[in-house]
């Protein structure tokens, strides 16, 4: 009995055995299925972990290339940076390091330990940097003690430096970290986020050019982020440097004319288009953007009421005022409407239906022709003018000149300006044009609206007779070694098609508007060298306050155009001071000291003693102080009244 | 000493098998040791003294009859339980476990022994003990007693591994003896309220994390979790072929934990890929089977249920290792069987190789 339970006991293990041995048999088929599934579906996800988990890249920036003026005077560099850094795992004792450290190099002991304690947790073997910004004496005090200090490291790199003769902020913008919108942008692809790249200005216009590119390091490293060996390495080439068509000397002296006035300046080369000058007052620091900008002074920026971080060259779109007038006149003189005879008798004002349009000048300029108009800028030639005109021969003319349009320098968010015609009224606003508005045109006011470049090409385009050179600021693109990549030549972008001599009749006025008696532009006026300019007021509110003391905003910008000399044009120069109220009296000095900057910096060295007695010449000469360019509406033309033309 | 009829008998399945998995291992710790900087005998060298050793006390447990044991069994039992209590009380601490006793010329494991010796004590115990139709509750007390004292003094030290284990050997053993579907339920509907007890009050905060980190190996990508992730790696990046011997940048840029110990499996899988595992796998499934066969030809009651005890043994520490190197199970300290460095573990798998040696050597002299 006992013997054949303890069989049948025996019978029944060895069944079991083989349910044992099923068992195993499931087991070992989960892990090969585990198995299959890791190496053999997953294995390109965990081979490209593995190979992630292997390798770093350590990107070696390049450095920046410099940005000079046209004689070669570096505006823009870089300088080195140091920075202390320290390997955390190198440091056997930290906190006599620490005390090493400050004693050393009389760094605050505390400052650098929160630096150390808040970068810990990243990737080990990586730099801690525990002061930035180090003197090079630091530097030294670091190399001479190099042995006792071991985890210690000084870490370079390139930071950009401005001259500080001169800001032309605007011009040469600034760099900063490349923000997240960029990264996404054609052309930063490769940028990595920490990377610089240009902001603004050239640095951003030309930043394929200068930025260069960045080399590194493909490290292999252990579990431990100790480098092991370098599997590649790219080196980084230095970008290449930009040659401006600017010329620092002039570039100075006309922000040193700008003084605390706001507005801007444009200078060229009439015979090319080359921009000699390029200003927008008041100004910024461009290196405060770079690194971490001091919160009062971005508030002080932006509370400025001058608006020191538009740039008013460029951006700037102002009403020209009289300015506008040799546009006018060309018109009429092409269509034959006048000629230098021509002569009209100024009361003063003009009426026309049941608006009266005011000349500046109340008493009147009686009798008035052409180079007198130009002269003493006499606002009733222009109404007559343009009325006879009409609104689309006036911007047929400017639109000659190529106004109303991008002229094409190479910085972004150049603006357009404005040229109205009657068809874009229609367009813009569902409206007819009215005569009335046709007569503001004509002086340059109303809906007609010019960047200071614009202004600058204009007078240049007078000044040459006819050819539109497309404004560059660049004039040659070097590489580190000084060799010449790309030379930008002179582009032509349009010619006029008015007559030889309609431009001598123009230009007559405006040498008669700096040199003669009675002109507006005496400001302006050289002994060495014929210049002939415009003056101009605009508008910025159409009904003013009869008091003197209008509140700064609400004031008439004050605006001058020049180009020199007479005989043989070489630079134009359009001035606007915002706010600056008359266009002789504000603007006018300052282009005669951007002229004479230029002209000086052709001679060869003068004595001292000239240069002084120059300064105290502008004050002279007539100034046009009762040129209220835009204030001739007195009535605002009513919509019965203005019907009643048409 | 050793019988002449018994030489002829050699069980020689079981010891190439053994051999080949044992060079295997030696290989992969070359490999696997290379990136460290070593003072003194390489680790791969070690290894083959140790399996030297270990074969030695392999063929002196062969030359014994296995019926010894049966006698010497409790004897064993009290003596290791015994030592158990002194390892928590004199035991050397290491890594925040106290698992070593230091017996002045050499430092022993005993919770490792435990696993033998608990082995042996429960086949003693179902040797003598008859159930018909399968064990009851009632039935299983007795050694759920002498399962639970151990196991918790082991749990104590903290080794939660061991502990796992020895209760795994024990739960194998008792299937293989046979239970009753009550017993199965009964102890499923006591387990459960229980191990969330044990989950509450008894798992160090440390084994709790492994547990977590097994779940979700992203809850810490540079703590413990961090052990799993570079693991799979690891394997997943060997792909089909491998790596080659020595080109693991995962096991060469020591990117695994214990790559020679626990994780050797892991760097194995990197440099052989999917075709090295396969033959490895082969291998211990063939081990595993070629025990399980030992125990169905052995026509003692005591026999068998050694060499399913054994069997059981080598089955979990292969299963749970390869497991969780590959991410199905918590990272828990269990060697892989003669694959792994290690004397402690070396020895322990000999001496069951010994004993199912053994086993399949007499099974003709009953």
């Amino acid at each position: 009995m006992k013997e054949r339970r303890f069989v049948r006991e025996l019978l029944e293990s060895k069944q079991r055995i083989m349910w044992l041995s099923f068992v195993v048999g499931v087991a070992f088929l989960f892990l090969v299925i585990r198995l299959w599934h890791l190496q053999i579906l997953s294995a390109d996800d965990y081979r490209a972990m593995s190979e992630n988990n292997r390798l770093r890249f350590m990107p070696v920036a390049a450095s920046r290339g410099a940005i000079m003026d046209r004689t070669g005077k570096v505006l823009v560099s870089n300088r080195p940076s140091f920075s202390l850094a320290v390997i955390p795992q190198e440091v056997k004792d930290k906190e006599a390091l620490l005390t090493l450290l400050s004693n050393l190099l009389g760094l605050d002991r505390a400052n650098l330990a929160e630096r150390w304690e808040k970068d810990k947790g990243r990737a080990k073997y990586y730099p801690i940097v525990l002061a930035s910004n180090i003197t090079r004496d630091q530097v030294e005090i670091v190399e001479e003690n190099r042995l006792r200090l071991s985890g210690i490291d000084i870490e370079m790199k390139p930071v950009r430096e401005y001259t500080n003769e001169l800001l032309a902020a605007h011009l040469l913008g600034y760099i900063g970290e490349v923000s997240e919108k960029e990264l996404d942008l054609a052309g930063f692809e490769d940028y990595n986020p920490g990377d610089y790249a240009g902001k603004n200005g050239i640095e951003r216009a030309l930043e394929k050019e200068l930025h260069g590119s960045d080399g590194g390091r493909q490290l292999e490293v252990d579990s431990r982020g100790r480098v092991l060996r370098t599997i590649s390495e790219s080196y980084p080439s230095v970008g290449n440097s930009v040659v401006l068509t600017i010329d620092a000397a002039v570039q100075k002296k006309a922000e040193q004319a700008f003084g605390e006035q706001a507005g801007a300046a444009v200078a060229m080369d009439v015979t090319n288009g080359e921009i000699l000058a390029f200003v927008s007052n008041p100004g910024f620091d461009p290196a405060l953007f770079s690194g971490k900008m001091p919160e009062d002074v971005w508030q002080g920026y932006l509370d400025d009421k001058r608006h020191p971080l538009e740039n008013k060259a460029l951006s700037g779109q102002y009403p020209p005022g009289s300015t506008f007038k040799m546009i006018t006149a060309l018109a009429g003189l092409q269509d034959n409407l006048i000629n230098e005879s021509t002569s009209i008798d100024c009361k003063g004002s003009y009426d026309l239906g049941t608006s009266t349009f005011k000349c500046w000048n109340k008493k009147g300029h009686r009798t008035t022709n052409l180079i007198k108009s130009l002269r003493e800028s006499c606002d009733v030639f222009y109404y007559q003018l343009g009325e006879k005109l009409g609104v689309d021969k006036i911007a047929a003319a400017a639109q000659a000149f190529k106004l109303g349009a991008p002229l094409g320098v190479e910085l972004l968010n150049e603006r357009s300006g404005l040229i109205p015609a009657s068809e874009w009224k229609l367009k813009r606003f569902g409206k007819r044009w009215f005569h009335g508005e046709t007569l503001s045109v004509a002086i340059g006011q109303g809906a007609v609206l010019l960047t200071p470049i614009q202004m600058a090409s204009m007078t240049a385009t007078i000044a040459n007779e006819g050819t539109i050179y497309r404004p560059h600021l660049v004039k040659r693109i070097v590489d580190a070694d000084g060799k010449t990549l790309k030379e930008s030549a002179a582009e032509i972008i349009g010619t006029t098609s008015f007559s030889k001599e309609s431009y001598r009749l123009v230009k007559k006025g405006m040498l008669a508007v700096v040199n003669e008696p009675g002109g507006t532009g005496a400001g302006a006026r050289m002994y060495d060298v014929k210049v002939a300019g415009k003056t101009g007021t605009s508008q910025v509110v159409k009904l003013r306050d009869s008091k003197k003391t209008t509140p700064y905003q609400f004031r008439d910008h004050a605006l001058f155009v020049a180009f020199a000399p007479f005989d043989k044009p070489e630079i134009a120069v359009a001035v606007v001071i915002e706010h600056g109220e008359h266009g002789g009296a504000a603007a006018a000095p300052i282009a005669g000291r951007i002229l004479k900057a230029y002209f000086d910096s052709k001679k060869p060295p003068r004595k001292e003693a000239d240069a002084s007695a120059d300064e105290d010449e502008e004050e002279e000469g007539v100034d046009e102080n009762n040129e209220p360019g835009g204030s001739n509406v007195v009535k605002e033309p009513r919509l019965s009244g203005e019907a009643t033309h048409d | 000493m050793i019988d002449r009829r018994l030489l002829t008998n050699i069980d020689w399945v079981l010891s190439v098998l053994v051999l080949v998995v044992c060079l295997l291992g030696i290989l992969n710790i070359y490999s696997a040791t290379t990136p460290y900087k070593i003072v003194g005998t390489a680790y791969y060298i070690k290894q083959i003294y140790w399996m030297l050793v270990g074969m030695i006390i392999s063929v002196s447990v062969c030359s014994l009859d296995y019926h010894i044991l049966e006698d010497l069994s409790y004897w064993f039992y009290g003596l290791l339980v015994l030592l158990l209590v002194a390892v928590l009380i004199v035991g050397s601490r290491t890594m925040g476990a106290t698992r070593w006793l230091n017996l002045g010329l050499f430092r022993i494991q005993p919770s490792e022994i435990m696993k033998l010796v608990m082995i042996v004590t429960l086949a003693r115990f179902f040797n003598n003990f008859q159930s018909v139709g399968g064990l009851t509750v009632r039935d299983v007390l007795i050694p759920l007693g002498l399962l639970a004292l151990p196991t918790a003094l082991i749990m104590k030290q903290p080794d939660l591994g061991t502990a796992t284990l020895v209760i795994l050997i024990a739960v194998s053993m008792v299937m293989y003896v046979g239970l009753r579907w009550s017993t199965i339920v009964t102890f499923v509907s006591v387990t459960i309220p229980m191990s969330w007890i044990g989950w509450a009050f008894l798992l160090h905060p440390y084994q709790k994390n492994r547990v977590l980190d097994f779940l979700h190996p992203e809850r810490s990508r540079l703590g413990s979790g961090y052990h799993i992730i570079q693991s799979k790696i690891a394997v997943g990046s060997g792909g089909l072929t491998g790596k080659g011997f020595v080109k693991g940048t995962q096991s060469q840029l020591r990117f695994l934990p214990e790559q020679h110990t626990d994780f050797a499996f892991s760097v194995f899988a990197e440099e052989w890929g999917f075709i090295g595992c396969l033959l490895l796998i082969i291998l211990y499934l063939s081990l595993v089977l070629w025990g399980l066969n030992i125990a169905r030809r052995c026509n003692d009651r005591f026999g068998g249920l050694l060499a399913v005890g054994v069997t059981a043994m080598l089955f979990w520490h292969i299963v749970i290792n390869m497991g969780m190197v590959i991410g199905l199970f918590p990272v828990v300290g269990v060697p892989l069987p003669f694959f792994s460095y290690g004397g402690t573990s070396m020895i322990t798998s000999m001496i069951g190789i010994g004993l199912l040696q053994n086993i399949s050597m007499r099974r003709f002299m009953f």
